[in-house]
């Protein structure tokens, strides 16, 4: 069973720890290099061993919010996913769990900032110190460097008469620091599962909080207060004898007074590419905004759901995947994601929407499907539309059987797949590697999807008068329980008998996907891997998950 | 922005500022910084205001994922009544616990997220929010005969038996029934309650 599951998940495994890995090279050879570079040994003098600290989490740092643009910029993700560079299979499954990497990565900016943040804290507090009239021998000698003309000055602290409160917000980096850390604080509370859920609107809006982030990141070592001895200095000033001859470093030529320099800003080197292909992201997103878009249909089916038929120039779409929708008289900044359900083979595109919320409430208003007269086609408000965004399903059609399993909602993709299978089934020039389709749908009642019902209806028959009744086999679960129940029942219905893995040859690889609530997928993918047999020739199910 | 829920932003801030205001002050303790003894104050008033904080309040509409045990300091909470509950007060609460602690510079982050999330309080307690607590669901006793539920009277959609040249297979059960009689379980129906 382990071992099943560490060859399923082995890549992203191999990910996350590379990543885990880099991070802490850069964390331990940075600290190592501050603990042991003789430039900075009179500012170790000083600050001890929390300068390293709080250098190396600043380069894992810079290293993070590198990173953590990438996994979120939706069109990159897609056109990598639509060369063939890294195609098929694992790798395309990594791209599926960008969002999951952004996670990481953003835990991995809290931890180090925590760690920045407490080593600063000390470093203030002993640059603070060594100002006073008991800080002693060599301490007080460094600090006092930078009075005189001709001096260069180490501790950015001058005088004991303050509080590091005041001296902090004295300087670029403090206060770009704590108006950092708070950007952070605040993007992370209003990201947390359940404020996502309550109010998603809130959480996107607050995240964009990251602007003043990035802007104040690249500014934040400006001030350049980090600070260590100059290379002329170092050659004329032996650290190694001359720190402990202080008392004579104003007199003596041997030891001339050290010279120091502060350490350029480095921040803005690491996050400048990052931020660059998000603004260009986010241009592509407003130009896709400004194209048009053509609504060639209005559907209003009885069961609370609009269909709207779209056209848009050189839109090229695949089954499965999702487009965002704005629509500028409802809001200007809302873009919502909904799956297509119409097949690529078919000259527009369509999405089925239902009312979950404020917003699509006001779009089936707009529309004109709360039951009132058909609304001219002039007076219809103005629609945007950014994608086609990929989706696991397309990974449907590598396989010579596909077992698809569909709970409430989650039908929706599966509109576009059957709709695109039977048009590539039909189509007596294409050879289809997938020869069998299971499709499996669980909801509390079909009224609401009665739309995808009909498509049913009307794929059976169209298979039927093509010979092909045995392509798709389909099996309804209709439950007024609890969807958890139904699911239970779904999957040890098939447990009993045996049905897939019995009409197999082998070898077999056998897809399984699946749209619908975390519990389902869970379980799903549980289900695979205590199928899956362990001897490569057997069968294998290899899970696929759609998520929103 | 339609109808957020603020005071469900709020009390995430809250709580994440009151574990700030304890690391801050842990720091300033264990390292001994000038006017530590704000350090103390501020780990004080840290567990106090994760304690306050720790149980989510009910939404206004939908359903509200407890935290995990809860329920414990849910039912000192209710104690408290009108302190608890209104906003008004906790934003007042949380702006008097932030200002010592803004004195220091280990726990200034506190301050400022204390303080920004007494704004956001102030804000929910404006339009009307209100905390209430998570009643746990009472188990009700069922009246046999009100739960057994009906399956469903008609059969999934299916097209004219001369259209369907499929042969009747295991698998099929679920859709195998001829047209126009109960649809007939593919496994016995039993009423489990939960």
């Amino acid at each position: 069973m382990m071992g099943c599951w560490i060859l399923h998940e082995g890549l992203t495994i191999i990910l996350v720890l590379s990543w885990l890995g880099v991070n802490l090279y850069l964390f331990i050879d940075t600290f190592r290099w501050y603990e042991e570079e003789e430039s900075f040994h009179y500012t170790r003098a000083i600050l001890g061993s929390t300068l390293a600290w709080a250098r190396a989490s600043a380069l894992c740092l810079n290293f993070n919010c590198m990173l953590i643009l990438l996994p979120v910029s939706r069109n990159l993700i897609s056109f990598i996913r639509g060369t063939s560079i890294c195609c098929r299979g694992p790798w395309r499954r990594q791209l599926d769990k960008n969002l999951k990497f952004h996670k990481l990565i953003a835990y991995g900016i809290a931890v180090n900032a925590t760690i920045h943040i407490v080593a600063h804290l000390f470093n203030l507090e002993r640059y603070h110190l060594s100002q006073t009239e008991e800080a002693g021998g060599l301490v007080a000698a460094l600090s006092k460097l930078g009075n005189a003309p001709n001096e260069t000055y180490l501790n950015p602290i001058r005088t004991f008469h303050t509080n590091t409160t005041t001296e902090l917000l004295k300087t670029i980096a403090g206060i770009t620091g704590l108006v950092i850390s708070l950007a952070l604080i605040l993007i992370m509370t209003s990201s947390t599962e359940f404020i996502r859920q309550v109010s998603y609107e809130l959480f996107w809006y607050t995240h964009h909080v990251f602007i003043i982030f990035f802007i104040s990141l690249a500014i934040h070592g400006a001030g350049r207060i980090v600070r260590g001895q100059t290379p002329e200095s170092l050659s004329l000033h032996n650290v190694t004898f001359c720190r402990d001859h202080y008392a004579e470093w104003q007199t003596a030529t041997q030891c001339p007074v050290p010279q120091f320099s502060g350490k350029e800003p480095s921040a803005w080197k690491w996050v400048l590419s990052p931020v660059v292909l998000y603004a260009c992201e986010r241009i592509i997103r407003f130009w896709r905004f400004q194209q048009e878009v053509v609504i060639t249909k209005v559907v209003s089916h009885p069961s609370g759901v609009l269909e709207l038929h779209m056209k848009k120039r050189s839109f090229k779409m695949a089954p499965g995947q999702y487009i965002l929708v704005q629509c500028p008289a409802i809001s200007s900044l809302e873009w919502h994601p909904f799956t297509l359900t119409s097949a690529p083979q078919e000259d527009f595109f369509s999405v089925h929407i239902r009312e979950a919320g404020d917003w699509t409430r006001a779009l089936l208003k707009a529309f004109g499907a709360e039951g009132q007269a058909p609304k001219e086609p002039w007076s219809l408000p103005r629609l945007a539309v950014d994608g086609p965004f990929g989706a696991a399903l397309t990974d449907v059609f590598h396989y010579p059987v596909s077992v698809c399993i569909a709970a409430g909602i989650g039908v929706t993709p599966f509109a576009a797949l059957l709709k695109s299978i039977w048009y590539q089934c039909c189509d007596s020039q294409t050879q289809l590697k997938l020869s069998k389709v299971y499709f499996y749908w669980i909801c509390r009642d079909a009224r609401a999807f009665e739309w995808f019902a009909d498509l049913l209806l009307s794929l059976e028959t169209r298979m039927s008068e093509q010979g092909k009744t045995h392509f798709l086999s389909y099996h309804i679960f209709l439950t007024g329980w609890d969807e958890n129940q139904a699911i239970h029942i779904a999957l040890h219905w098939d447990e009993n008998n045996d049905v897939i893995t019995g009409k197999l040859s082998f070898p077999c690889l056998v897809g399984v996907f699946s749209c619908g609530p975390k519990a389902l997928s869970k379980t799903l993918q549980r289900m695979c891997h205590l199928y899956s047999s362990a001897d490569p020739r057997g069968v294998h199910f290899y899970y696929n998950e759609e998520s929103f | 922005m339609g109808q957020i829920e603020w005071a469900m932003w709020a009390n995430e801030q809250a709580l994440a500022s009151g574990l700030i205001l304890i690391t801050g002050g842990i720091v300033a303790t264990a390292g001994r910084f000038t006017q530590w003894y704000f350090g103390a104050y501020s780990i004080a008033a840290g567990v106090f205001v994760c304690l306050l904080e720790y149980p989510r309040g009910k939404r206004a509409k939908g359903t509200t994922m407890e935290r995990c045990g809860q329920k414990y300091m849910t039912t000192v909470l209710k104690l408290f009544g009108p302190l608890t509950r209104n906003y008004y007060i906790r934003a007042v609460l949380h702006l008097m616990l932030s200002v010592p602690a803004g004195f220091l510079l280990a726990t200034i982050l506190g301050t400022a997220c204390l303080a920004i999330a007494s704004g956001i309080y102030l804000l929910a307690a404006v339009r009307g929010e209100q905390w209430m607590p998570i009643e746990p669901k009472p188990r009700q006793r069922p009246q046999v005969g009100a739960t057994i539920k009906q399956p469903p009277s008609n059969p999934p959609p299916r097209p004219p038996a001369e259209a369907r040249k499929k042969p009747s297979e295991g698998e099929e059960a679920a859709a195998g029934v001829s047209a126009g009689g109960p649809q007939a379980n593919p496994i016995p129906v039993t009423d489990e309650v939960v």
